[in-house]
């Protein structure tokens, strides 16, 4: 080699490094942005209770009144994790299925899991197991989560059947959504006076319903595969370059989808089953990620789990504040600001191809 | 080192693709185009050979049972590319040899990706993105993706199709450059036949799934062959400099 030659070769490594760094920065500075968006949402809400007061109370919770601790350990904190939990759960999972699909249009909103935990916690609501030792509200959430384990089996099951290429499988996912959200309708027509309030409540998607023992749960499940997300990450590189050209690179695409439908089925399952469906975070945040750091998955998963957390957490804020005295249920907000993105980004695309 | 093909069989359910295909040893060194109307098999064989369709028959490289082979180390030994890289991949040039590397588990990935880049003369490109490229420079990329992993043969599907003349050129004179310095075998699918003929030292004509010719251009080329397998009429000349023309000149009802 010359010396040229060799001087071309340092050149390009360290300009390779410098990207990497960049892409590491940037999902540092999500990080960091999500943390202020998370104080700024504990910081918003009804009671009026100042920042400064309430991470005194985290602190050093003898200071605080009881009514102060209600508002923080049961309102304040498990809304605003939540929020981050379930941002980062939909985000990953929509990462992944856009990957694994190869279509950009992907999220387990358009695919119909979301659809399928509504049915499910909506048959729950409407006809209680009659099971004692469950309470209702678990009744509704083991509904939802089984519903939409269901779904991924059924969307599994489809992208094995031979001759099915990836467009179908969007196919049916959306065929999927249409046939949900029918038998929901049905139900809601079906059911009586409060029954009906309870029920288009669950479809609107709300973090009303976060508890310790739901944020336990998800941290649980988002701490146990976000590794092997990441080990998936350089497999899943290759495999956005083309299914064949992946194989042909010793990747086993079948044993990857498997793997990343089951990460897809345990993270979206559980987060809708918790707080219902909430639209566009799944589809627009990994896009947005794509935006900031580009197609490699080693950064694109993380950033996109910290970007629908960021958005989400966003929502939760915007949620408190868009009419005075209500909470708007998020999954209202987050339908209303991704449409817009949604549109914009869609637009940009076009222009790019 | 060389590719033998005996009786190699696909189908796609009950329709049958190939129609047990054997070909003589292919050897090291020499390029080896699949030519033959559209439907006749070519990227299913080639397909075949990388382990992309379930098939039968028997595939040996060197006398080793190639469908014996774990996934990876065929992949590292045999590496197909497909026939262009998907639009509108935020990946840069680089980092996209990098990220095909990677899966491979080699060591010192940088300086191998560069230094394929380089041995095709692309190295400026390093630092842009794909998605700025033309198609054929993307094409030459996507040969870079297959020459960093050293493997033994390459399967190329089309690699010339949709491109310029230029870089039709480039693309096979990169390939033919380093099939005769590191002795690889290349089997490539190519559509245009006098492309192939000026490329090729082998050709291998197929048609409904079997194979009609088999051997060098001068050897296969002939007015009969190209009446039978392509349905035209056809004259096999040569130019001034001494290579191989096939003009067609109408086609037979």
């Amino acid at each position: 080699m010359t010396a040229l030659a060799q001087d071309g070769a340092a050149l390009a490594a360290w300009h390779y490094r410098r990207l990497l760094w960049r892409r590491g920065l940037l999902v540092a500075g999500l990080a960091l942005l999500l943390l202020v968006t998370v104080l700024g949402d504990l910081a918003s809400g009804a009671s009026g209770m100042s920042l400064g007061r309430l991470l005194q109370g985290i602190f050093e919770p003898t200071t605080l009144s009881a009514t102060e601790r209600v508002i923080i350990w049961n309102v304040r904190l498990p809304y605003a994790l939540m929020a981050v939990l379930v941002g980062a759960a939909l985000s990953l999972a929509g990462a992944e299925m856009q990957a694994i699909l190869d279509n950009p249009l992907a999220s387990p909103f358009t695919l119909g899991v979301s659809s399928s935990a509504a049915l499910g916690a909506s048959l729950a609501i409407a006809y209680p197991l009659g099971v004692a030792w469950l309470a209702p509200s678990a009744q509704v959430t083991v509904m939802a989560f089984a519903f939409a384990c269901l779904s991924v089996v059924l969307l599994q099951m489809m992208s094995r059947l031979r001759g099915a290429g990836v467009q179908s499988l969007v196919l049916f996912g959306i065929a999927l959504v249409f046939s949900c959200n029918a038998l929901v309708s049905l139900l809601q027509l079906l059911a009586t006076e409060d029954v009906l309030q309870q029920l288009v409540f669950w479809t609107l998607g709300s973090l009303a319903r976060a508890d310790w023992h739901k944020l336990g749960l998800l941290a649980l499940v988002l701490a146990v595969l976000l590794p092997f997300s990441l080990r998936a990450a350089p497999a899943m590189t290759l495999l956005r370059m083309g299914e064949d050209r992946a194989r042909s690179f010793g990747v086993d695409t079948r044993r990857l989808r498997l793997a990343s439908l089951l990460r897809i089925s345990l993270l979206s399952a559980t987060a809708v089953a918790f707080v219902g469906t909430i639209g566009f975070v799944g589809l627009v945040g990994p896009h947005i990620a794509r935006l900031l750091v580009g197609e490699d998955q080693r950064f694109l998963f993380p950033a996109s789990a910290l970007v629908g957390a960021l958005m989400l957490s966003l929502s939760s804020l915007a949620s408190k504040l868009l009419l005075p005295g209500v909470i708007v249920p998020v999954g209202i907000v987050t339908a209303l600001v991704g449409v817009p993105v949604f549109v914009v980004l869609v637009f940009r695309r076009g222009r790019s191809l | 080192m060389s590719l033998s093909i005996d009786h190699l069989c696909v189908a796609y359910g009950a329709r049958q693709i190939l129609h047990g295909v054997t070909l003589p040893a292919l050897p090291a060194g020499s390029l080896v185009a699949l030519v033959g109307p559209n439907g006749a098999g070519k990227s299913t064989l080639l397909r075949a050979l990388a382990g992309l369709e379930r098939m039968q028959g028997t595939l040996r490289l060197d006398g080793q049972d190639v469908t014996r082979l774990g996934f990876a180390e065929r992949a590292r030994r045999l590496a197909y590319m497909p026939q262009q890289l998907p639009p509108g991949l935020a990946l840069g040039v680089l980092e996209s040899i990098v990220a095909a590397l990677r899966v491979g588990g080699s060591d010192d990935l940088l300086s191998h990706a560069f230094e394929a880049l380089r041995q095709l003369g692309i190295e400026g490109l390093a630092e842009r993105s794909l998605d700025s490229l033309s198609g054929g420079q993307r094409q030459l990329v996507a040969l870079a993706q297959l020459l960093a992993r050293n493997p033994q043969v390459l399967l190329l599907d089309e690699p010339t199709s949709a491109l310029d003349l230029h870089y039709q050129l480039r693309v096979m004179g990169a390939v033919r450059e380093r099939v005769v310095a590191h002795r690889l075998l290349a089997v490539a699918v190519l559509h245009d036949i006098n492309l192939a003929a000026s490329q090729a030292d082998c050709l291998v004509v197929l048609r409904e799934g079997r194979v009609v010719a088999c051997g060098a251009p001068a050897d296969v080329l002939k007015p009969a062959m190209l009446a039978e397998v392509y349905g035209v009429e056809a004259r096999v000349e040569q130019c001034s400099q001494g290579r191989l023309q096939v003009l067609v000149d109408r086609a037979l009802a």
